[in-house]
């Protein structure tokens, strides 16, 4: 049910919007504020088709730990998101790989060709999928570990569907060429502002909601989520300051240029990975690990020395993107030398993450959950080992402009934030609907399985393309030339890129059928099979 | 655990973890000091950017022609970056200059080369290669898995809101002086006509290459500014005049 005030809201929004694509000169203004007013106006027929008048019933109390009551509709909401949107990310991802292997076969110009559609892609696994994960995650684990209900009231509803506004207006956006230029800030000035209104209030709910706190101390996964979303803050701002060639253009021309852009960018690019899919999802370790195992968290002086450290070394790890280039050299060697650093406060999360199974290892067996949980928080030791070894300018002179950065990337985004995030998914979906149990746990043991084979290909077929790449651009004939051309590096990694279509598609497979295992959980069924761990004989 | 047993730290860790402000604060100087470590002096140490003569605002062609290039997403695939290597340097050219890059908002160098550099592109190909090239890559090299941006031939170039861009560079510090804003309508019509009077052109954008791009004299298409755009990379400092040991970093 929608106050009829929010439909008025939307109505004036929507509006708003069409009075600015009128009044615009710009025709790629127009036509994003034409789909922006389309939108809005979908959401405010929506809305008024469920809006009431009359005073909101009480609904009947679901209390836990006394009198609080949780604020979880807007959970569901967010765990449908995460699920969809990652379906809509993972599919991009598959068709922007056999893009790169089938050119010819996969040219969808204008609007789809690969340039517009691997900012889609990243947005939509890092921003759709992570950020709803995000949202959802965060606001269960501070209700649970604050004993509070979300502080705000609506406020957290803005925060979820302003932020769905911002991924539709950012990723029509990029398909219609509307983009800054500066990888994972593609989005443009007006959308940029938009996300800044949506994340203070994110921040507010979040707060708000852990000052209202009965519990004494603050959870250790609330510390993760609250230093992600003030970093995050402060880098968006940063790193998006423009102005806009008009206000009625979606141009805008950044306040930074050249090797200051270069290094604010990296700043920002770096920590995107650090804050949002690092301390943002360590948060969710550390509410959903221990939950699942059913253990403490292991040390809770790791976790303080883990945070603090994590958190400090992680910002200045920027300049490893920028080895070899026009930044000075004492930049790219303060970048150098606190991503090797940042080693050891990530695998103190990991050991932190992975002893909190002590006592409970023979769930890795019989539990998919935990299972899935280890081999996130396994993907993440081999990520930031793999990470700190490539910022070394001897291996990053080799590694840099290669597939190889494209596999370190995907064996943390989907090794790390893919798996902790579906595992903390299937923790929250039959708690979250008042179901028993998940609908099936052998399915989840499909997904694991399809996902782990698809990023184990993807990383070693991107290993080998791009050491093999790397070492053909600087290969010398005994006579001291140059023995490759550029474009027979490109022609030699066919196979390879066959191979990570297939990864992609695996991938994406085990997402399907984590969809379909969510619906039936929430339609309210059990699928009927032999208990995991179990032999089959003995069921028989 | 108990504020009264442990160490120093972790009793006053203690006080952190009950305080949501003290933690929101302590977190945000945490994460703040890398940041201005680094990006900070950038902006004050004078070697940042390299002295070297050249150097120049993008003509309104080129700058429309950068805007199609980042529209499309080109950076994507393509790094704007030579490194100091000899296999880079006798690939692609002289290793970029931070100065290279002092006018560009945003910077372009990329991260990724499924696609070669094109710091230095412009120059190496004739017009009408790059004009077969960008209609269908695989003409060209078969080998090539870059789309194909035929459709660009017959989009016109809207010139509309190229001063509004030239003004906010200039508000930035970029040197657009009043006559480049005056002549910026002009300016783009005659950089495609060879025939045209083009000394004012070059004398306020020295080096602009001029010609009729795509082939189609009658019309101004995103195809042409794109190529000019291409022909002028890395083609501005003069490194006769370069010198790599008062500059070194």
């Amino acid at each position: 049910m929608t106050k009829i005030s929010h439909v008025g809201l939307l109505a004036v929004a929507t509006f708003g919007a069409l009075v600015l694509a009128g009044l615009s000169p710009d025709p790629l203004f127009r036509l994003h504020f034409g789909l922006i007013t389309a939108v809005l106006l979908l959401g405010t027929v929506v809305a008024m088709r469920f809006a009431t008048v009359a005073p909101k019933a009480k609904p009947v109390a679901k209390t836990r730990d006394g009198d609080v009551e949780y604020m979880d509709e807007v959970i569901r909401y967010g765990t449908i998101a995460t699920l969809l949107w990652g379906i809509a990310g993972f599919l991009i991802g598959v068709i922007v790989a056999a893009q790169l292997t089938w050119p010819a076969l996969f040219n969808f110009e204008p609007f789809f060709t690969f340039g517009r559609m691997r900012p889609l892609h990243t947005s939509a696994v890092i921003f759709a999928f992570g950020g709803n994960a995000l949202l959802a995650t965060s606001f269960y684990c501070v209700q649970r570990t604050s004993r509070a209900r979300l502080f705000g009231g609506d406020l957290a509803w803005f925060v979820f569907w302003g932020y769905q506004l911002f991924i539709v207006m950012a990723a029509t956006g990029y398909l219609l060429g509307i983009t800054q230029g500066k990888e994972y800030a593609e989005p443009e000035w007006y959308v940029d502002l938009w996300l800044t209104v949506v994340w203070v209030a994110y921040l507010v709910v979040f707060l708000g909601t852990i000052l209202m706190r009965r519990e004494p101390h603050i959870y250790v996964a609330n510390w993760f989520y609250l230093a992600m979303i003030i970093t995050i803050a402060m880098l968006h701002l940063v790193n998006n300051a423009a102005i806009p060639i008009s206000f009625l253009a979606t141009k805008s021309v950044p306040v930074w240029a050249g090797v200051q852009d270069a290094l604010t960018q990296w700043w920002y690019g770096h920590n995107a990975v650090g804050f949002f899919l690092t301390a943002g999802f360590l948060g969710m370790m550390y509410y959903f690990v221990p939950k699942q195992a059913e253990r403490p968290v292991y040390s809770y002086r790791l976790s303080i020395a883990h945070f603090w450290s994590l958190i400090f070394l992680y910002i200045w790890a920027g300049p490893h993107h920028l080895h070899y280039t026009a930044l000075p050299d004492w930049a790219q060697t303060l970048g150098m030398v606190f991503s090797i650093m940042l080693w050891m406060p990530s695998w103190g999360g990991m050991i932190n993450g992975l002893m909190t199974l002590n006592g409970a290892w023979d769930k890795v067996r019989t539990d998919p959950i935990i299972r899935m949980f280890v081999i996130a928080l396994a993907f993440y030791g081999m990520s930031t080992f793999e990470g700190p070894m490539m910022s070394i300018k001897a291996v990053n002179s080799l590694s840099h402009y290669t597939d190889w950065t494209i596999g370190h990337v995907h064996s943390g985004a989907l090794g790390w934030v893919g798996m902790v995030s579906f595992a903390s998914l299937y923790y929250m979906v039959p708690k979250l609907w008042g179901r028993p149990r998940l609908y099936s746990l052998r399915m989840i043991n499909w997904h694991f399985w399809l996902a782990t084979v698809g990023i184990v290909i993807y990383a070693a077929a991107l290993w080998v393309s791009g050491i093999t790449q790397g070492l053909m651009w600087r290969e010398y004939d005994a006579q001291g030339y140059l023995v490759y051309s550029f474009v027979e590096s490109v022609a030699v990694l066919h196979p390879y890129y066959i191979a990570r279509t297939i990864a992609g598609l695996l991938y994406l497979a085990g997402a399907i059928i984590m969809l379909v295992n969510v619906v039936q959980t929430i339609r309210g069924k059990e699928r009927q099979e032999v208990p995991m761990g179990s032999p089959v004989l003995a069921a028989a | 655990m108990s504020e009264t047993s442990g160490n120093w730290f972790i009793r006053n860790h203690a006080k952190v973890e009950r305080n949501a402000t003290l933690l929101l604060g302590l977190s945000l100087v945490t994460v703040a000091i890398g940041g201005v470590v680094e990006l900070a002096p950038l902006f004050y140490l004078e070697n940042t950017i390299e002295k070297v003569d050249g150097m120049r605002p993008y003509s309104p062609l080129e700058l429309a022609g950068r805007n199609v290039y980042i529209r499309e997403g080109c950076y994507n695939c393509h790094s704007q970056m030579i490194r100091p290597f000899r296999d880079e340097v006798e690939r692609y050219g002289h290793y970029s200059l931070a100065a290279e890059s002092m006018y560009d908002r945003p910077f372009q160098w990329g991260s990724k080369r499924t696609g070669p550099d094109l710091a230095r592109v412009g120059g190496r190909y004739s017009n009408e290669w790059h004009v077969a090239h960008l209609i269908n890559p695989r003409d060209v090299v078969p080998e090539s898995i870059m789309p194909p941006y035929s459709w660009l031939m017959s989009r016109e170039l809207d010139p509309g809101l190229i001063v509004n861009q030239m003004q906010a560079n200039a508000v930035l510090g970029v040197p657009y002086d009043a006559a480049m804003i005056e002549n910026a309508a002009a300016d783009f019509a005659v950089q495609v006509d060879p025939e045209g009077d083009s000394e004012g052109l070059l004398a306020r954008y020295p080096k602009a290459v001029i010609a009729d791009f795509d082939g189609q004299p009658d019309k101004l298409t995103e195809m042409d500014a794109l190529v000019a755009y291409l022909q002028m990379l890395g083609t501005l400092v003069d490194f006769s005049t370069y010198d790599p040991v008062a500059n070194t970093r």
